[in-house]
């Protein structure tokens, strides 16, 4: 078989810029580059949006919704967390008031059932997956509910394969299930959650049996899941974007949560929500505030006193309402009403769905600066762009990881050529912009940020290095809290109890790229192994398992269009067409296929996908679209 | 769990052999065909994954249709055992009898051991390959000894297909064994059992009294005889009874070790975890040893009822016997006697109408010597390499499947039956203060009549000999085989008993008494011995693995040599040997020294 | 409700080593106690991440009462035990074992092991110029890592760390028996075709660098492995939000190498392909 290398990338050394789109970039200094950019912003003010990187550090993330608030006045600062687990950030906030998963690793290795859903963590969190291992060797149990049986599913007790975009009705099926069979924690629900009747009421037409005609999964495999979940004295609920990728992305988090509510799986030891996060500091992006609707330690802009807090930090006005997020800013660019992006670190042309439509729109913007170690899809749009040090190995800093874990990053690498770090980068903009910032290191952007933040108040730079990283919140520099979240609702004492948690009453949306007899095929997304995301990182080592992009079909639809492996085929959807090889897997069932994003410049997978967004959090339909596979006239078979 | 399979499939063959076994595959993900349900629906994690101790038995099913275990074959059986492949070829690389390769369907082993080697099996060997040719369609291997010593030299004919043939060529010429190995069918049956027990009939004999007097096939003609009048006696006794009848009857184990049965029964009966299991260990496989062997053709029911007193007094339902792989004869027996006894209610469910139930599963080991080492047999059984465990813990805290477990050897377990039959205090009487009892003896090589004997313990070794009819020019005799130790022709004064051969600085091990004449060149002898510790080293631990092969090594050089010739060799011999003795993890590198050690100090073997 | 587990107390228990009384507590190994005590005990097959295997038996100590030497590295230290570390039994033992691995096997790249070879006098080459070595090649089936196994001492610890005590995956085990055992896939195969994903977390637990990155190997044939121009740094993997802390292992500003520290409660040292090996991207600088 061909091993088929992606498109390798090279380090960006020197700025560059062109006078206009037709030209080709020209090698520039520092000087004329930064000018140049601080010029282009500068005449957008009030038009202005800056996509943060969820990759780059915390201090980073910081300094740069810093910069969009401060010197561009704006709360339009976001990051691609949107692309995927913003629903979770939003479901849990809307029910605990946090959007962090509430458990650690380690809980899982001491829990007693596990529920993977949606999520293949043993490709896409191969080191989570360690922590589910010991827990199933150590006696826990685990289901996996996935439409694929997945490496992660064949360790299962149980695998449902699912319909794509029917977890609701299987959440609601589950958790009706345990309402009638006497299994709820009525002590839990009395004491700690609200909106309970209304719940029962909502998921009582969800039987088993129409669980079972909705979803596919039989209903014994269901029941069993909702009684072993109950009857759990501790279980953990994992998921990935599985849950998240659909256009109802928040309502599908909210109706798992709904079940962690029911049985009073949240806010113990052993027990919790864990979504698992896809990029390494998607997390610290929006802990910092990297997002429209939070000022940094998840503070929210519509509170006055937050506001009137960080004002008076940073001498300085907030705009007393949200910004726009990632989605709504690529709308607003083909509205016209924003013309000008700063981009760090960030691939859109290729990470979006319906990418198409996204490289379109950003054409159409008056000024793209883009920072970032290579020349992407994205920075081959840009106007001027600046060359950046690669987060994890050349830049001092911290990141959080999904268990909130704020760890120190550390520069191991000098950068090549004349890259600088991000944090010096934006403050030399907002020098040229009229703000003049002082930052020594990474550390005084970390105290500045621990001075207004009381989630990371106790994390000294002495203390993350003593401990190997400490999870938020941390308000105090002498303790450390428990390693899950709302321990409040167990409180006997309402007042410290809190706010109770509201079950999500959240309604069956099936997927809005319908399958017909056009478009038979439903089409699913993941990741594999070896690669990641647009595979500009890891598209460079030589990984011995990587075979390029395939469309996977199972076995039954690979003899019924009478294709073997390796050879292409035209995939179309109602948005784009690509031609992409064979691959069977028996982990399919007929009508369901599989790729990945991995191999945008080989197979542009984005082009398929629909850009059906969740109406909360703004992610797309990635996981569900709808094509067809067609023989092409000659058969060519790639080797 | 996400296993990961070639693209090898398995033959229909294959495929039949396993299923013969496990029955069909429930589900595509086993390997049966796809199914709407399946890809709906997918069952695995902790039941998948204890079926673990199905790989020895499946690995055998294939071996024994096929002859060899090929890659589809082994994909396929780990697909229906959730096994990853290379664990399976790990433990399928560790049994001589298996092969991965492809080879002839019939397998010729040929006992190249001491005792053989002693009548001239290295002549024999030759002589069957040079009659066979090439592509005769039989495979020929030397093999460590295969238990018929009475009968030297030996061979072993193993046809694989549906059923795997097997037949028994001892003493074998090159003819008869080419003919066993040609046509086993149609070979000439193998003597009774009671060939090998020249005192048979004796009204004397307690172990060996109903060999060659009862039909080894027939449960009435056991109980015509005798049996399961120990079991009724131990309900009568309870658990708590039988235990201290044991103890009190100072019965030790006897499979070399010589440990109190009584304190390991009480030890596993007193632990607080559940299940227990008791395990029978029958896989004879020290060179020169073959009285279990001759037990288990000639009374194959009395294992059986001893096995379910051990098991009803440590608070056991289930039972393992780990049978030789190589002992044919005997695994027929205890099938079928196991099979009737199931059917007459002496197992499974309510045995003697008592509300005590008890089964036994037959495990066969696949030519690995080192399984006899109590741990290492645990690990054999479970679907492992069969490599030896640290201790502690002990087996009668975690054993088999980590549960408590009483391991005896089947000499051991035999001795239950007279000791509740004729009472702690009467079995007491029979032999010394310290070792009591009577004691099964392989005695073999240079003798008239070579066979197993039963005496009192307290016999000495020359009245053994006599009673065997040494033979003239008398140079060794080797006591406790491979693991034991030479004595001199004269130190035939030493008392059989375990206090005096320890008092004598030699051992009683499992019984050997091999005689060696003055025309066996004893430097081959050793050179022998030495290989074969090197052959079964499982190679877990650096001083076995590595000293195993400095001891031949060394061996081979001073093969000719005498004297000051030999002279740092044997120093280094010494040096290894001791390390070997003081860090191996088990008693296979602890004791592959002794005898060599013996032959220089004792014999003077290279002065 | 289940409140924090505090872990149960766990007893001490008293016991001497080479005369002097020390307190561990209750389940620690004899080398743990011995470690605390400050007593220099050679070890190749004890990973401070796995089980112990006590394979090597380097690390043997006489235990009053105890036929045979007893292993430190497994052996639970019980009240009342009599411990000696350094007696001429044991120090016999230790200098056989050294000189038969060092006879059969490439100790070349095995930290220690010519300090102990000197310490305890050991003369490998005693056993003579024919004496059997394992006569291994390296296999060099893919660009991340090479199995060298002839400086395999067969201490079962990849094997633990790719089977269940870590990775789960089980490309590898031990196969064959005795002095012919190898570390193998199914069939001997290549280990591209394996169950192998490539985490290296088996290279990680390597006492003898049988296994090593393929830079690395590389690099050691070409003469320019250098680990005192060596710098290490911990830092956070960039890949999915696990979290997971590298240590990179930089050498005239290349990464040459990725670790990650044992005891950090995210990786316990475990890394998957992308982390162990995903780093060219950032040194693609021409």
């Amino acid at each position: 078989m061909r091993k088929r290398q992606p498109k390798n990338y090279t380090r960006l050394t020197h700025p560059l810029v062109r006078d206009s789109r037709d030209e080709p970039f020209r090698q520039a200094t520092w000087e004329e580059a930064l000018t140049r950019a601080a010029e282009g912003l500068a005449r957008n003010r009030g038009a202005f949006g800056m996509f943060s990187c969820a990759r780059a550090t915390n201090e980073m993330n910081y300094v740069a919704q810093k910069f969009a608030r401060v010197v561009m006045g704006t709360n339009n600062v976001d990051s691609c967390n949107r692309t995927c687990h913003a629903p979770s950030v939003a479901g849990l906030s809307a029910a605990f008031g946090s959007g962090g998963g509430t458990s650690s690793y380690e809980e899982i290795e001491h829990t007693d059932v596990i529920v993977m859903w949606g999520s293949n963590a043993r490709f896409a969190h191969p080191i989570f997956f360690q922590h589910v291992l010991k827990g199933i060797r150590g006696g826990a149990r685990m289901y996996a509910v996935d439409p694929r049986r997945t490496s992660t599913a064949e360790w299962a007790e149980s695998w449902m394969g699912l319909n794509v975009g029917t977890d609701i009705p299987m959440a609601h099926a589950i958790g009706r299930e345990i309402i009638h069979a006497g299994l709820a924690n009525e002590a839990f629900i009395e004491r700690a959650t609200s909106g309970f009747e209304e719940y029962k009421a909502l998921v009582e037409p969800w039987t088993l049996s129409l669980a079972e005609k909705v979803t596919g999964v039989p209903a014994a495999a269901i029941r069993e899941l909702a009684h072993a979940y109950a009857r759990a004295e501790r279980a953990q609920l994992c998921w990935t974007l599985g849950i998240t990728e659909h256009h109802n992305g928040t309502d599908n988090v909210r109706a798992l949560i709904n079940l962690s509510l029911l049985t009073g799986h949240v806010g113990r030891y052993g027990s919790g929500l864990q979504p698992l996060r896809g990029q390494n500091n998607v997390q610290g992006g929006g802990d910092m505030g990297a997002i429209p609707n939070r000022l940094p330690g998840f503070q929210d802009i519509l509170d006055p006193d937050t506001r009137l807090k960080f004002e008076s930090a940073w001498d300085t006005v907030i705009q007393p309402h949200y910004g726009l997020n990632l989605t709504e800013m690529f709308e607003a660019m083909e509205e016209g009403t924003l013309k000008a992006v700063y981009c760090i670190g960030e691939n859109p042309a290729q990470s979006e769905a319906d990418s198409e439509q996204a490289v379109r729109r950003m054409r159409q913007l008056d000024f793209l600066v883009v920072q970032d170690i290579f020349l992407t899809r994205t920075a081959e749009l840009a106007d001027v762009i600046l060359p950046a040090t690669a987060g994890w190995a050349e830049t001092d800093g911290t990141t959080t990881n999904s268990e909130r874990r704020v760890q120190r990053v550390r520069r191991a690498v000098t950068p090549p050529g004349e890259a600088r770090e991000d944090i010096d980068i934006i403050c030399e903009l907002a020098a040229r912009l009229g703000h003049d910032w002082k930052y020594a290191d990474a550390e005084a952007v970390w105290n500045e940020l621990r001075s207004v933040s009381p989630d990371h108040y106790g994390m000294t730079y002495d203390r993350l290095e003593e401990h190997q990283g400490i999870q938020w919140p941390c308000p105090s520099t002498d303790e450390l809290e428990p390693t899950y979240l709302h321990g409040r609702l167990w409180e006997k004492d309402p007042a410290a109890r809190g706010m109770p948690a509201p079950f999500g009453l959240v309604q069956h949306d099936p997927p809005v790229d319908l399958t017909d007899e056009e478009y038979p095929i439903r089409l699913t997304t993941g990741r594999r192994l070896d690669s990641y995301n647009t595979g500009v990182q890891s598209g460079s080592f030589a990984s011995p398992l990587r075979r390029g992009e395939y469309v996977e079909l199972c076995p039954e639809d690979a003899e019924r269009y009478g294709v073997v492996v390796g050879e292409e085929v035209q995939v179309t959807s109602r948005r784009g067409s690509v031609v992409a090889p064979v691959w069977v897997d028996t982990a399919l069932r007929p009508g369901l296929a599989f790729m990945t994003m991995h191999f945008p410049d080989e197979v542009d997978t984005n082009q398929l996908t629909i850009e059906a967004n969740c109406p909360i959090a703004g992610t797309a339909e990635f996981k569900a679209s709808a094509i067809r596979i067609e023989k092409l006239p000659v058969a060519t078979i790639v080797r | 769990m996400d296993l990961h399979f070639g693209d090898s499939k398995p033959t229909d063959d294959e495929r039949a052999a396993v299923d013969a076994l496990l029955g069909p595959p429930e589900s595509s993900w086993e390997g049966a065909d796809r199914s709407d349900a399946d890809l709906r629906w997918a069952r695995g994690g902790r039941e998948a994954r204890d079926r673990r101790d199905l790989l020895l038995p499946g690995l055998h099913a294939i071996n024994d249709r096929i002859g060899w275990i090929s890659e589809g074959a082994l994909d396929y059986l780990c697909r229906r055992l959730t096994v990853p492949p290379s664990e399976a070829y790990g433990v399928a690389t560790f049994y001589a009898m298996f092969s991965v390769k492809p080879r002839p369907a019939t397998v010729l082993h040929v006992c190249t051991d001491l005792a053989c080697a002693a009548a001239g099996a290295s002549e024999l060997c030759a002589g069957i390959e040079a009659r066979l040719g090439l592509g005769s369609g039989v495979s020929v291997e030397r093999s460590p000894c295969l238990g018929l010593c009475e009968r030297a030299p030996a061979a072993l004919a193993i046809k694989a297909g549906d059923p795997v043939r097997t037949a028994v060529s001892a003493p074998a010429t090159v003819h008869d064994a080419v003919l066993a190995a040609s046509a086993p069918d149609s070979a000439p049956e193998e003597p009774a059992a009671a060939m090998a027990v020249p005192q048979a009939g004796d009204p004397s004999l307690v172990l060996l009294r109903r060999v060659g007097l009862v039909d080894p096939s027939s449960l009435d003609d056991y109980r015509a005889h005798g049996g399961y009048t120990a079991l009724r006696r131990a309900f009568e006794l309870g658990p708590a009874g039988v235990i201290r009848e044991v103890t009190d009857s100072g019965l030790v184990g006897r499979g070399g070790a010589a440990f109190p049965t009584g304190r390991k029964w009480q030890a596993t009966a007193s632990q607080p975890d559940h299940p227990h299991y008791v395990v029978c260990n029958a896989d004879e496989s020290e060179p020169g040893t073959f009285k279990d062997r001759v037990l288990m053709e000639g009374d194959p029911y009395a294992l059986v009822e001893a096995m379910t007193i051990a098991a009803y007094a440590t608070g056991a339902h289930k039972g393992y016997l780990y049978l030789r792989g190589e002992y044919p004869r005997a695994l027929g027996r205890l099938e079928h006697a196991l099979a009737q006894a199931r059917a007459r209610g002496f197992l499974r469910d309510d045995i003697l109408g008592q509300g005590y139930a008890f089964d036994i599963e037959i495990r066969r080991g696949a030519g690995a010597y080192i399984c006899g080492e109590e741990t290492a047999l645990f690990n054999s059984i479970e679907g492992y390499r069969g490599e030896p465990r640290s201790k502690p813990p002990f087996p009668v805290e975690k054993g088999l499947f980590g549960k408590p477990t009483v391991e005896n050897n089947v000499e051991t377990l035999v001795n239950v039956l007279p000791i509740l039959t004729m009472g702690a205090p009467a079995y007491a009487a029979i032999g010394t203060d310290r070792s009591t009892g009577p004691k099964l003896f392989c005695v073999s090589g240079s003798v008239e009549r070579p066979g197993i004997y039963e005496l009192p313990f307290g016999a000495t070794l020359g009245e053994l000999l006599e009673l065997a009819g040494v033979r003239d020019g008398l140079r060794a005799v080797l006591l406790g085989g491979a693991a034991g130790g030479f004595v001199r022709p004269d130190e035939l004064d030493i008392p059989l008993t375990f206090e005096g051969t320890r008092e004598a600085g030699t051992t009683l091990g499992s019984g050997v008494v091999m005689a060696f004449d003055d025309t066996v060149p004893l430097p081959r002898l050793l050179l022998r011995i030495a290989e074969f510790f090197r052959d079964e080293s499982c190679g877990q631990c650096v001083p076995c693995r590595v000293g195993t092969v400095r001891q031949e090594e060394a061996l081979h050089r001073i093969v000719q040599r005498t004297g000051a010739a030999a002279a740092d060799d044997i120093a280094l011999l010494r040096e290894v040997g001791r390390a070997m003795r003081d860090a191996s993890i088990c008693g296979l590198g602890q004791t592959a020294w002794n005898a060599v050690e013996s032959a220089i100090d004792r014999l003077g073997a290279y002065e | 409700m289940t409140v924090v587990p505090l872990g149960i107390p766990r007893r001490l228990l008293e016991f001497t080593i080479d005369g002097e009384p020390v307190r561990t507590t209750e389940g620690s190994t004899i080398l743990d106690a011995c470690r605390a005590a400050g007593k220099d005990i050679p070890t190749l097959c004890e990973g401070d991440t796995l089980r112990p295997k006590n394979a090597c038996r380097v690390c043997v100590v006489e235990v009053e009462g105890s036929r045979t030497l007893v292993p430190s590295c497994s052996r639970k230290a019980e009240a009342g035990m009599e411990v000696k570390t350094d007696t001429e039994r044991a120090r016999h033992s230790r200098k056989i074992v050294l000189e038969l691995l060092a006879s059969s096997v490439d100790l070349s790249t095995t930290p220690h092991v010519a300090g102990w070879i000197k310490e305890y006098e050991a003369k490998p080459d005693r056993f003579g110029p024919d004496a059997a070595r394992l006569n291994e090649e390296p296999r060099i089936d893919n660009e991340l890592y090479v199995r060298d196994y002839d400086k395999c001492i067969l201490c079962y610890k990849c094997v633990d760390a790719c089977g269940d005590q870590w990775q789960n995956s089980f490309a590898i085990s031990v196969a064959g028996r005795g002095f012919d055992a190898r570390i193998a896939v199914e069939h001997d195969a290549p280990l591209t075709d394996s169950a192998c994903v490539y985490c290296g977390n088996c290279i990680e637990v390597c006492p003898t660098g049988a296994l090593s990155f393929k830079s690395e190997f590389d690099m050691r044939a070409a003469g320019t492995w250098d680990e005192s121009a060596q710098t290490e740094t911990t830092t956070v993997c960039a890949y999915c939000g696990v979290g997971c802390n590298l240590t990179l292992h930089v050498q005239d500003n290349e990464i040459v190498k990725v670790t990650s520290p044992h005891d950090n409660p995210v990786t316990h040292g475990n890394l998957c392909i992308k982390g162990r090996f995903g780093y060219q991207h950032v040194q693609n600088r021409d």
